[in-house]
């Protein structure tokens, strides 16, 4: 937020407002904002630390601010790579022309866990494989913005943007009532209109939409619930679907309904035990071949993660060239490719200024920041980079922006980032907010939930 | 020559099912090396839906069974006029491009025994492709004996070259994984063999590989049999292993163990 | 609605139903220990309970035949290792809401979380002998709050319908139960039938259902076991008994099927129980036997709940 030593305008009015309340009534309001998020049972699990498998991410009341003509620029970039992903995806699982171009290696592609041979050929409704496209930028200057990947499979969060602004409108009301603050709530019927325009073609009259989860055990669960309900939509696991002649239905207390679309936020190697994972019990036995007859359309397309693979990620510029023939409005960070003898070499000699990260690794984990690791740390990492070289990227650590947070000591930068959600269906549309991510630790660049990250509302301010 | 079919999968459940569902590649298509004539696949009490053609140019269906069921019979038949191609897959449309069969499957990484094999059988710098695939094949072929009830149906290839037994399923494993490990896609074709007099009944379901030949596309090598895939083969589809491949995959819910009788007739109609 | 909702819905309502029903089984047995000593007998009021609550012989493995009222107390309303403890009902029934939670209002769901996070607390309290009338409000409290919640916010559709058959279906069983160990089991000897020990613990049976003052309303001030029980089983005022809870559940399955314009095996079970329930006198009741009734009445309402289960809750295939 800070513009060299200036504060940037867009912060003004939030600043006015927390200088002129008293610090006690600040220290009030967290708490009350905590204790709202747990009575509301927002909780987020965390892999791999056992216990507590209901824990809260911590929530920073200071909001992260961009003004509508910052925002109107990022907004064309995202819906830019969303346009550019999707094409992608269409393109390899038909002719590939891409690859007939050679922008891009076959191997990467075709060799790709991601890549599922099982829908070539087959074209989902309106050719839209990513329905929600989830991209996290980092800002490192005014008007600079990297991406750092994009999310084209069930990219999570959005429940945090849509009850971070609830309780924020609760607390603070008078912030809302003297900001022009673009509003987010219709997110849930945006989502819900974008899935019911993707219906299959054999869908006869008003589509019907549910979405599948792996269960309450799942840690986001909340977010399947909470998102199911603002849509009005059925929540189902795999139990409660079945495969019956052309068509998926759903065991209702009236006997069986038909399902057309069908939003899932599982992986696709447990959709359907007939077609990948033989031992998946949370999917449905079957349901592969009604999505390529024609008889349901499933968001994401199964497939669609391909084109979030942080190997494919470095050719998303030129992804967003061959489809578009525009230039990209958001530039990728800088990647070196382990699998690249030459980059390889690169990376070993600066492990120390670089981030490295695993390939297919998600949430924060099994990644190095160079300027943050011991001697030791750094050895041990270069150590699992040699033996498997084509398993990790790495990236120059950036200049990132920070943004305002209270820490137990009153405001205090700290670094963030931001997770737009693009809808795609037959329109595309960027919700004006997102999740800004927040690095609660002094100086860390690790803003993952799972890495103890916390969040913040993401303001955008009409002019 | 002129092929008649029968095959008949009868399913016997020790307590009923609530619910059976199946995908079915039990539909030859039309290639140079065979015509279908007629076709069919019946089971009383199934609901079939859902088919299409799949990127490799299988046709699949679905089948569901709504129980209580204790038993289920799936009977198909047909006859097919077949073509001697010399095991090369012409005239077959489909979409899937050939570097997706570079990569293995947990049923075909090649480790151990195996690549020991690929080792001693050529070296991948020299001959043809073609050369290279025969090789390999014949080299299956002695590696892994027939030996039916020796290994199961989640044997990998290692294992079995390891071993040094096994059945067609192995065989063809055994093959595509020797062939990808030097850069050669390699697939698994199930389908039906009009066998010998002297085969067993349940021979007549066969499995073998084929492999990517620059120049000349998909060939079928046999390593079971040692030869390539002729008119007396009938091909069903391929996949990357056999589970892929599978003509019957399926589930059932609900319900105690299930015990499975399948016989496959495959006989030469005089003409 | 999905089947897996409804069944959700079902056995959070019977869960908390439950819960509520084991406090008042503590309540029971807490005010019967402030009695002179009963003499001989069965063993104590303690084990009696434990009987009631259908649960001796996973009480006796675990703490053998002493029935302390501290072990008491831990088995009925802490232990996990007892899935009817208030705790285990409370966390299964939350359990059961968070797995639909969309299909419930947010007051309910208030309610249902509330109650799992103090219970979380509680569990973390120091242990005091005389914290057991308090456990008891808490427990009747949170049942009443979501029962309340339930009845002020949600919608009465079809899974209102699926929430009070549960609770009705759970509640016949747990009336039938207390009237049964009341009858069969407090009671020492015949000879004590009218005497001190036996109003006292008709009357704490009374005030443990909440039904003291009501009874009076109804019955005056006498309280002989024939009108007590009459009370229990053939009032249809009465909110806890038994023909009440079948008058609602056959309520709720006829709005199910004029809903869904279809009736299941639970409806014909239920017009034939409801009948014959009907035309009951007591002392058809009393000459037949009490308890062989109560035996056959709780059978009746298991069937019934089967009966539901297979006619909704597992899906129409």
């Amino acid at each position: 937020m800070y513009d060299g030593e200036r504060i940037r305008p867009a912060y003004e009015q939030v600043m006015d407002w927390v200088r002129r309340t008293p610090a006690e009534q600040l220290a009030l309001k967290k708490a009350e904002a905590e204790a709202l998020f747990r009575r509301i049972g927002i909780t987020f699990a965390v892999y791999g630390e056992g216990g507590d498998t209901e824990r809260l991410i911590p929530f920073d009341m200071m909001p992260r601010v961009f003004t509508e003509a910052e925002w109107r620029r990022l907004e064309r970039g995202v819906k830019q790579r969303s346009r550019a992903l999707n094409a992608f995806l269409y393109d390899v699982y038909h002719r590939s022309e891409i690859v007939r171009a050679g922008k891009i290696p076959a191997d990467l592609v075709y060799r790709n866990e991601a890549y599922e041979a099982a829908v070539v050929g087959i074209s989902p409704p309106g050719g839209v494989y990513s329905h929600i496209v989830g991209i996290d930028l980092v800002r490192t200057g005014p008007d600079e913005f990297f991406v750092l990947e994009d999310n084209c499979r069930t990219p999570s969060g959005v429940s945090y943007m849509l009850e971070n602004r609830e309780i924020m409108m609760r607390m603070f009301p008078e912030l809302f009532r003297t900001s022009r603050i673009a509003p987010v709530d219709d997110y849930p019927d945006r989502l819900r209109r974008t899935l019911a325009s993707v219906a299959p073609g054999k869908c006869e009259g008003e589509p019907v939409t549910v979405l599948l989860s792996p269960g309450s055990f799942n840690s986001a669960y909340y977010e399947h619930s909470f998102l199911a309900d603002q849509m009005g939509i059925e929540i189902v696991e795999g139990q409660d679907l079945f495969v019956q002649g052309d068509f998926v239905y759903m065991r209702t207390t009236e006997g069986p309904k038909r399902v057309d679309v069908i939003y899932r936020r599982i992986d696709d190697s447990f959709l359907d035990p007939l077609c990948f994972r033989p031992d998946s019990m949370l999917g449905v036995p079957g349901l592969m071949n009604v999505y390529r007859s024609g008889g349901v359309t499933i968001c994401s397309a199964p497939g669609a993660g391909v084109a979030d693979d942080k190997a494919v990620y470095t050719y998303v510029p030129d992804m967003i060239r061959f489809y578009l023939g525009e230039e990209p409005i958001l530039k990728n960070v800088q990647t070196w490719k382990c699998s690249d003898p030459g980059d390889l070499k690169y990376v070993l000699e600066n492990l120390g200024e670089l981030v490295v990260k695993e390939v297919h690794g998600s949430g924060g984990y099994g990644m190095l920041v160079g300027p943050k690791s011991t001697r030791e740390q750094i050895a041990a990492y270069a150590e699992r980079i040699k033996a498997d070289p084509a398993d990790f990227i790495a990236q120059p650590t950036l200049a990132l922006s920070t943004c305002p947070t209270f820490v137990d000591d009153g405001l205090a930068p700290r670094h963030v980032d931001l997770r737009p959600f693009c809808l795609v269906g037959k329109e595309v549309h960027l919700c004006p907010g997102g999740l800004t991510r927040v690095a609660m630790r002094e100086g860390s660049l690790v803003v993952n939930s799972s890495q103890g990250g916390g969040v913040k509302d993401t303001w955008v301010l009409a002019d | 020559m002129l092929l008649n079919v029968r095959h008949t999968t009868v399913y016997g459940f020790d307590a009923p099912m609530r619910f059976v569902t199946q995908s079915h590649r039990l539909n030859p298509v039309d290639t140079a090396g065979q015509k279908i004539r007629s076709w069919s696949v019946a089971a009383e009490g199934a609901a079939f839906g859902a088919a299409f053609t799949d990127g490799a140019g299988d046709r699949i269906t679905t089948m569901t069974v709504q129980g209580p069921v204790e038993r289920i019979e799936i009977v198909v038949e047909g006859e097919v006029e077949t073509f001697d191609t010399t095991g090369v897959l012409r005239g077959h449309r489909e979409l899937i491009s050939p570097v997706c069969y570079l990569q293995p499957t947990s049923a075909t990484v090649p480790t151990g025994a195996l690549l020991e094999l690929v080792r001693a059988t050529v070296d991948a710098a020299r001959g043809t492709e073609l050369a290279r695939a025969h090789r390999f094949s014949a080299a299956v072929t002695e590696a892994i004996a027939y030996a039916p009830g020796t290994t199961h149906a989640h044997t990998t290839a290692a294992e079995a070259v390891e071993l040094g037994q096994g059945v067609c399923q192995d065989h063809a494993h055994a093959l595509i994984a020797m062939a990808q490990a030097t850069g050669l896609p390699a697939r698994y074709a199930s389908g039906y063999l009009l066998s010998g007099e002297e085969a067993a009944e349940d021979d007549a379901s066969h499995a073998w590989a084929e492999i990517r030949i620059e120049g000349l596309g998909w060939v079928g090598f046999d390593p079971a049999n040692a030869c390539c895939p002729d008119e007396r083969y009938i091909r069903l589809g391929s996949g990357r292993d056999a589970r892929e491949a599978a003509p019957i995959r399926g589930v059932s819910r609900g319900g105690g163990a299930e015990a499975l009788d399948v016989r496959v007739e495959v006989a030469q109609r005089q003409q | 609605m999905l089947s897996r909702t409804a069944e959700n819905l079902y056995w959070l309502a019977r869960y908390m139903e439950r819960a509520d029903t084991m406090a008042r089984l503590l309540e029971v047995g807490y005010r019967m220990a402030l009695m002179p000593s009963a003499g001989a007998g069965y063993r104590n009021e303690w084990a009696s309970l434990i009987a009631a609550a259908g649960s001796s012989e996973g009480f006796e493995a675990k703490f053998g035949d002493e029935f302390r009222q501290r072990d008491v107390e831990t088995w009925l309303f802490y232990d996990r290792e007892n899935s009817s403890s208030v705790l285990s009902c409370v966390e299964t029934a939350r359990q059961n809401g968070r797995a639909v939670r969309t299909a419930l209002t947010s007051e309910m769901w208030d309610a249902l979380n509330g109650a799992y996070l103090e219970l979380r607390e509680l569990e973390r309290q120091p242990r005091t002998d005389d914290l057991l009338p308090q456990l008891c409000d808490w427990t009747k409290r949170q049942s009443a709050l979501l029962r309340g919640s339930t009845e002020g916010t949600h919608l009465q559709n079809d899974g209102y319908d699926f929430l009070n058959l549960g609770y009705h279906i759970e509640r016949a069983d747990n009336t039938a139960r207390l009237l049964d160990v009341k009858y069969y089991v407090l009671l020492p000897t015949l000879d004590m039938v009218g005497g001190t020990v036996d109003t006292y613990q008709w009357t704490t049976l009374l005030r443990a259902l909440s039904a003291f003052r009501s009874f009076h309303w109804a019955y005056g001030s006498e309280y002989s076991p024939r009108k007590i029980s009459h009370f229990l089983i053939l009032n249809r005022a009465c909110p806890r008994s038994l023909l009440h809870c079948h008058d609602k559940v056959s309520f709720h399955l006829n709005r199910l099927a004029n809903a869904y314009g279809r009736t299941t095996c639970a409806h014909e079970r239920m017009r034939g129980a409801l009948a014959e329930l009907t035309d009951m006198d007591l002392d058809a009741i009393i000459d037949a036997g009490l308890h062989e009734f109560l035996t056959r009445f709780i059978h009746q309402n298991a069937a019934l709940g089967q009966d539901v289960a297979d006619g909704y809750l597992f899906g129409v295939q």
